[in-house]
C-alpha cells in the first residue's frame, strides 16, 4: 500500500491530531512502509475461519441494576471526576462555543 | 547485616515475619536506592511517603500480633499504566500531564491490600507503546546493564514496561507491576536479567489500568526470581465485577505449588521460532533450555504453530486499531493538557491538544489504527487480523495436545543501544516477534533469565503455558532457574 | 395503501419515510455503569468515572436495559439474537467523553420485527403494517448547552451512558400520518411493556426522521436524515416540510445531498446541521472491552413470562366483550387507560356499558378536572360499584349522574351517597300509578289531545311525572305505567 499525503492528513483530520505539510510528507512512505508489511497478512487463507471475539472463552456477566452499588462506578462524585478538568464552570466541563 | 536491598520480595517477607529486621528499614532502604538512581530515570514519581506509610503498619499488626498479609512490609514499584489515587499517573505522556486519579487501579488496590508499600511509578514507554522505553514523554530509561566492551553505550531496558525492568534489576525494588500488550513484560524482563510473567488475560483485572490494546492488556509481576514472580501475582490477580473480561475464577496458590520436578511433562519447542538472523548466541541458550528441562524430567517434542509468522503483522492491526479507539478520550476536555490555539473551536482544540500530548509513536500507532479501521479497509484489515489471530489460537490449541508448555527464546536479541533502532518502527516491532503470538491467544507465558551473551548481556527465556496454567509456566521457569544459576548483576555504575 | 401524495408543478410525488426511535430505557442505573438515570438532576451528578471516560475505567452492561430491549423486541414480533455484541461508533464530539459511542452494528440484540398502525382515525380497520430492521441497545451522548456564555459550551454528562434503545423501521411509511400513527404505536408499546416511559418532552424518545422522495413507480430518492425530533406533530410537520422542500428542490432541476438536518420547532422548518456537515467515517468495530452477549434459555423465558398484554390483543379481547372497534382503540391507545378499565372489567363490570360509560362520564370528568386516568377521584371498583346499580335498576341514566358527581366530589362509595341522599330510584308501580293518577287529573287538556291521536305528547306526561317523583322513578316502569293508564 502507497500513501499519499492527502490519505495521512485525512486520517489525521479522522484521528484529530494536527498535523503540518511537513509531518505528513514525512509519514506518508512511514505508513506506507508499515501497511505495506501488514499486508502479509493478505496471503492467509482464512474462509470459513470466524474472527476471533473473546480470546480465552468467557461471557459477558451483566450487572444488576442498583445505582452506585460501588462508589467506583457509581454517580454523585462532581468534585472528584471536575479536579482535574483544564476548564469547568458551575459544575460543568467547558469547550470552546459549538454551532450546530 | 545484608544490604535489604539485595533481598528479593520472599526473603523481604519473610525476614520481616520472622523480626530479622522490620519493614521500615527496608522501605527505608529501597528509599534511599530509588532516590540516589536519578541516572536511571526509572521512576517518574517517588512517593517514599507511601512505602513508609506500608511498613509502619506492616511493624504495627507484627508488634500486635495479628496475622502478617502477604505482602506485609515488601516495597514494590508502580508502573506508571496503573492510576493511583492522588498519586500523578501519566503513562508516560504529555497528554496526561498534572493528572491526579481520584480513585485506585483494582491491581494495585490489591497489592496495598496486600500489604505492600509503593515506592514510586515508574517510567514506560507512552501509553505502553514501545519496546525500549525510547517513547517515554519523560526521557529514556537508561538499563542498569552496560557491555563489558567498555564503551558504556546507554542500553535499552526494554519496553514497554522498562522503568519496571531497571528498577527491578538495579536493585530498587525487589518487584515492579508491569503490563504486557505483546510482550512488554517479557521483553524488558529478558533485557535486564529479571524474571516476569503476563498470566492469562483476564486474570488481572484491567480496571483503573490505562488502556493501551483492551483485548490484549494483561498485568503482571516483574521481579528477581520465580518465586517472587508467583508471590506477587498471587496478590495482583483475582476476579474484578468492574471488568466484563475478568475471569471469575479464584487466585490458585501458585507459590505453595512450585515444583521444579517436570517428570510426566513435555515441552514443545516450535519450529517456526527458529527465524532468520537469529544470533547463534540465543540458538545456543534455547538448546540449553531444552536440555534444562529435559534435566528437570521433562520429555521434549518439536511441535508446529504454522502461523506464527503472522502474528506479528495481525498485532500491528489489531493492537494500534484498539488504540486509536482508546485513545480518543484524550482530548483536552475532562483531565489532562489542553492545547487552545487563538479563536479555536472544538474540532481544533482537539487536534492541537493531540498533536502536542501524544509523542511519535502514539500518533503512528493510532494513524495507523484509524487507517485500519477506517471506510473500505475494515473487512481487509481488521476482520481479517482477527481471523488470523483465531488460527493463531488454533495452533496453539493443537500444540497442547502434544505438550504441555512451550519454551522459546523471548527476544531475537539482548539488549540494544538506545537510539540503536528508534529510526526504523519495523525493526523495533520485530523485538516482539517471540511475545506476540503468545499475547494474542491470551495466554500465560513468561520469561525467566538463561545467561549472558558474549557482550555480557542477559538473554532469557520464555515459556508459555495453556490457558489459566501459570502454574505449569512458574514450575518450568522454577527448573529453569535452578539449573541456569543465573546470578550475575549489574555493577552499580549509576 | 396511502394516496398521500406532494403535488408538484411537474406532477405528484411520493414520500417514503424511515424512522430511528432512540427510546430511552428504563432502569435506574445506565447501561454500563452505576449511576443513577433520573431526569432533571443537578449538571454532572449523576457520573460516574466510567462515564466521564476516565483513564483505565471499563463498562460492565447492566441486565435490565438488556431485558427491557429483549421484551421490546418480544412485544413488536421480532427475532431475538442469542448472541450479540457491542461495537464503538468512533467519532469526537463534546458531549461524547469516551470518543465513541457503545453501540450495536454489526450483530443487534433484537432483529426483524413489525408493528401494525391504523393511520386513519375514520377508519380503524385499515392496518398497515410497517417493518422494523432492528433494535440495538446503546450509550446516549451528554448534553451540550450554547446559551450559558459567550463563548463557550458547557458540558453536561449526566445523560452520558444512560441507555437507549434504537428502533429502525423500514422505509415503509408515505406520509406523515403514517409515521405519526406509527410512532404513536410504537410509544403506547414500548409504555405497556415498560422499556421506555415515552415521556418525549423530557426526551425519552426521539426520532431521526429520514425522508426522500420519488415519482411514485420510480426507484428511491436520496434521504436527508432529521434528528433528534421530539414530537409525533413536529415529526409530522418535519416530513410535510422535508418532503416539500425536496420536491422543490428537484423541481428546480437541483440535486438533494445526503445530510444530516435539524427541525426548528417555532418555524417548523428544517436545516442543514453545521456541526455534522462533514461524512462521518465511524470506524466501527467490536469493543474489545465487552465480550459478546450471550442470552441463556432462563433469561429469554423470563422475558417472555413478563410480557404484559398488548394492546392489539387487549383491543380484540374487549371488541369480543361487546366494545365497539372505535371505543376498543381509544381504551387501548394508552396503557393507563387500558389498566383502568381491565380493573373495572375485573370488578365485574359488563364490557359494553363500562366503556361507554368511562368514554363519555369518566374521560369527560377528568377532562373537566384536568386529571390522568392514573390520578381519577373514582376508582375502578367504586365505577363498577356504580354501574351494577344502574343495571340492577337501583339508579336511573340521570340519577348515575349525580351519584358520580358526588363521587368526584367526595370520594364516597356509590351505594352510600344513595343510601344517605336518598337517590334510590323506584320501580314500585303502586307508588308511580299514584303520581301518574294525579298528573292526568291535572292535564285534561293534554290528555284530550293524546287520545285524539297527538302521541307526541306521551313525552310531556313522561317528563311531568319523573319531574313530580324528583327524577327518582325508574323510567322504563313510568313508560309501562304511563302508556296503559293513558290509554285510559
Ligand atoms: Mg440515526
Ligand atoms: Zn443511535
Amino acid at each position: 500500500m502507497s500513501v499519499d499525503t492527502r490519505t495521512v492528513k485525512k486520517i489525521a483530520s479522522l484521528a484529530r491530531i494536527a498535523i503540518t505539510e511537513e509531518d505528513a510528507a514525512r509519514l506518508a512512505p512511514e505508513l506506507g512502509n508499515i501497511l505495506h508489511w501488514i499486508e502479509q497478512l493478505g496471503e492467509v487463507d482464512t474462509a470459513g475461519v470466524e474472527p476471533m471475539t473473546a480470546v480465552i472463552p468467557n461471557t459477558l456477566r451483566l450487572r444488576d441494576d442498583v445505582i452506585d452499588a460501588d462508589p467506583l462506578t457509581g454517580g454523585g462524585i462532581r468534585d472528584k471526576l471536575m479536579t482535574n478538568a483544564p476548564q469547568a464552570e458551575h459544575g460543568f466541563f467547558t469547550v470552546p462555543k459549538v454551532i450546530e | 547485616m545484608t544490604d535489604l536491598t539485595d533481598l528479593g520480595i520472599a526473603a523481604i517477607r519473610d525476614g520481616v515475619r520472622a523480626g530479622d529486621f522490620s519493614a521500615r528499614e527496608v522501605a527505608t532502604a529501597f528509599n534511599a536506592r530509588v532516590a540516589g538512581a536519578k541516572t536511571l530515570n526509572a521512576f517518574l514519581v517517588e512517593t517514599p511517603e507511601h512505602a513508609l506509610a506500608a511498613a509502619d503498619e506492616a511493624d504495627r499488626a507484627r508488634a500486635a500480633g495479628e496475622a502478617p498479609k502477604p505482602l506485609a512490609g515488601v516495597p514494590i514499584g508502580m508502573k506508571d499504566l496503573f492510576c493511583t489515587n492522588g498519586v500523578a499517573t501519566t503513562a508516560a505522556s504529555e497528554i496526561l500531564a498534572g493528572f491526579v486519579p481520584p480513585y485506585e487501579s483494582t491491581v494495585s488496590q490489591n497489592l496495598w491490600d496486600a500489604g505492600a508499600g509503593m515506592l514510586g511509578k515508574l517510567n514506560m514507554d507512552q501509553f505502553a507503546m514501545g519496546s525500549s522505553n525510547e517513547t517515554s514523554a519523560f526521557g529514556n530509561v537508561i538499563s542498569p546493564w552496560r557491555r563489558k566492551d567498555g564503551g558504556n553505550a546507554p542500553l535499552a531496558p526494554g519496553g514497554s514496561s522498562g522503568g519496571s525492568s531497571a528498577a527491578v534489576a538495579a536493585r530498587l525494588c525487589p518487584g515492579a507491576t508491569g503490563t504486557d500488550t505483546g510482550g512488554s513484560i517479557r521483553q524488558p524482563a529478558a533485557f535486564t536479567g529479571i524474571s516476569g510473567i503476563k498470566p492469562t488475560y483476564g486474570r488481572c483485572s484491567r480496571w483503573g489500568t490505562i488502556a493501551f490494546a483492551s483485548s490484549l492488556d494483561q498485568a503482571g509481576p516483574m521481579a528477581r526470581d520465580v518465586r517472587d514472580c508467583a508471590i506477587m501475582l498471587e496478590a495482583m490477580a483475582g476476579f474484578d465485577a468492574k471488568d466484563a473480561t475478568s475471569l471469575q475464577l479464584d487466585v490458585p496458590r501458585w507459590e505453595a505449588r512450585l515444583s521444579s520436578d517436570l517428570k510426566g511433562k513435555r515441552v514443545g519447542i516450535p519450529k517456526e521460532y527458529r527465524v532468520d538472523g537469529m544470533p547463534a548466541e540465543i540458538e545456543t541458550l534455547w538448546q540449553q533450555g531444552v536440555d534444562w528441562l529435559r534435566d528437570a524430567g521433562a520429555e521434549i517434542v518439536e511441535v508446529s504453530l504454522p502461523h506464527t509468522r503472522y502474528a506479528l503483522p495481525a498485532y500491528y492491526i489489531i493492537a494500534p486499531a484498539e488504540a486509536s479507539s482508546n485513545l480518543a478520550r484524550y482530548d483536552g476536555v475532562r483531565y489532562g493538557l489542553r492545547d487552545l490555539p487563538e479563536g479555536a473551536g472544538l474540532q481544533d482544540m482537539y487536534a492541537a491538544t493531540r498533536a502536542d500530548g501524544f509523542g511519535a509513536e502514539v500518533k503512528r500507532r493510532i494513524m495507523i489504527g484509524t487507517y485500519v479501521l477506517s471506510a473500505g479497509f475494515y473487512d481487509a484489515y481488521y476482520t481479517q487480523a482477527q481471523k488470523v489471530r483465531t488460527l493463531i489460537a488454533r495452533d496453539f490449541e493443537q500444540a497442547w495436545e502434544r505438550c504441555d508448555v512451550l519454551l522459546t527464546p523471548t527476544a531475537p536479541s539482548a539488549a540494544f543501544a538506545l537510539g540503536e533502532k528508534s529510526a526504523d518502527p519495523i525493526a523495533m516491532y520485530l523485538n516482539d516477534v517471540f511475545t506476540v503470538p503468545s499475547s494474542l491467544a491470551g495466554l500465560p507465558a513468561m520469561s525467566v533469565p538463561g545467561g549472558l551473551d558474549g557482550a555480557g548481556l542477559p538473554l532469557g527465556l520464555q515459556i508459555i503455558g495453556k490457558p489459566l496454567d501459570e502454574q505449569g509456566v512458574l514450575n518450568a521457569g522454577l527448573a529453569i532457574e535452578e539449573r541456569a544459576g543465573f546470578a550475575a548483576r549489574p555493577e552499580g555504575w549509576w | 395503501m396511502s394516496d398521500y401524495r406532494i403535488q408538484g408543478d411537474t406532477g405528484e410525488w411520493e414520500v417514503v419515510i424511515g424512522l430511528e426511535v432512540h427510546a430511552q430505557v428504563t432502569s435506574n442505573a445506565k447501561l454500563f455503569s452505576g449511576s443513577a438515570t433520573a431526569f432533571g438532576a443537578e449538571p454532572n451528578t449523576q457520573v460516574s468515572l466510567v462515564d466521564a471516560a476516565m483513564p483505565g475505567m471499563l463498562p460492565v452492561p447492566n441486565r435490565e436495559c438488556i431485558r427491557q430491549a429483549v421484551r421490546t423486541g418480544m412485544a413488536i414480533d421480532a427475532q431475538i439474537n442469542r448472541w450479540s455484541r457491542f461495537d464503538r461508533k468512533n467519532y469526537f464530539y463534546a458531549d461524547l467523553p469516551q470518543g465513541y459511542q457503545i453501540s450495536q452494528l454489526y450483530h443487534p440484540l433484537v432483529g426483524e420485527g413489525h408493528l401494525d398502525v391504523s393511520p386513519d382515525d375514520k377508519n380503524p380497520e385499515a392496518v398497515k403494517r410497517i417493518g422494523i430492521e432492528r433494535i440495538h441497545v446503546e450509550q446516549d451522548a451528554g448534553k451540550l448547552m450554547h446559551d450559558q456564555h459567550p463563548t463557550r459550551s458547557y458540558v453536561d454528562l449526566n445523560r452520558s451512558g444512560v441507555a437507549l434503545m434504537e428502533i429502525v423501521s423500514r422505509p415503509d411509511m408515505r406520509s406523515p400520518a403514517e409515521a405519526g400513527a406509527y410512532l404513536t404505536k410504537l410509544r403506547s408499546i414500548l409504555r405497556y411493556v415498560g422499556s421506555c416511559d415515552g415521556n418525549m418532552d423530557q426526551g425519552s424518545m426521539r426520532a431521526d426522521v429520514n425522508v426522500s422522495v420519488r415519482k411514485p413507480g420510480e426507484p428511491l430518492g436520496t434521504r436527508t436524515e432529521t434528528k433528534n425530533v421530539n414530537s409525533v406533530r413536529f415529526v409530522m410537520q418535519a416530513i410535510e416540510h422535508e418532503a416539500k422542500r425536496q420536491v422543490a428542490l428537484l423541481e428546480e432541476g437541483g440535486t438533494i445531498v445526503q445530510e444530516t438536518r435539524l427541525f426548528n420547532p417555532d418555524t417548523g422548518q428544517t436545516r442543514s446541521m453545521r456541526s455534522k456537515e462533514d461524512a462521518h467515517d465511524y470506524r466501527y468495530f467490536p469493543d474489545p472491552d465487552l465480550l459478546p452477549l450471550e442470552l441463556d434459555e432462563a433469561f429469554v423465558a423470563e422475558c417472555r413470562a413478563s410480557l404484559p398484554e398488548l394492546p392489539d390483543a387487549k383491543r380484540q379481547r374487549y371488541e369480543a366483550a361487546g366494545v365497539s372497534a372505535y371505543q376498543a382503540g381509544v381504551l387501548t391507545a394508552e396503557v393507563e387507560s387500558a389498566r383502568w378499565f381491565d380493573a373495572l372489567l375485573a370488578a365485574g363490570a359488563p364490557g359494553a356499558q363500562a366503556a361507554n360509560w368511562v368514554s363519555s362520564e369518566l374521560f369527560g370528568a377528568l377532562n373537566r378536572l384536568g386529571k390522568g386516568i392514573e390520578e381519577s377521584p373514582v376508582s375502578p371498583s367504586a365505577a363498577a360499584e356504580l354501574l351494577a346499580l344502574v343495571a340492577d335498576g337501583t339508579l336511573s341514566g340521570s340519577l348515575a349522574k349525580q351519584v358520580f358527581e358526588v363521587m368526584l366530589e367526595t370520594g364516597e362509595a356509590p351505594a352510600a351517597i344513595v343510601e344517605a341522599r336518598g337517590l334510590k330510584q323506584t320501580s314500585d308501580t303502586g307508588a308511580i300509578d299514584v303520581v301518574i293518577a294525579d298528573v292526568i287529573a291535572k292535564n285534561p287538556n293534554q290528555l284530550a289531545q293524546y287520545r285524539g291521536g297527538k302521541e307526541a305528547l306521551f313525552g310531556f306526561f313522561v317528563g311531568q311525572t319523573m319531574k313530580a317523583m324528583g327524577g327518582k322513578a325508574n323510567p322504563g316502569v313510568v313508560n309501562e305505567r304511563l302508556k296503559a293508564m293513558l290509554a285510559g
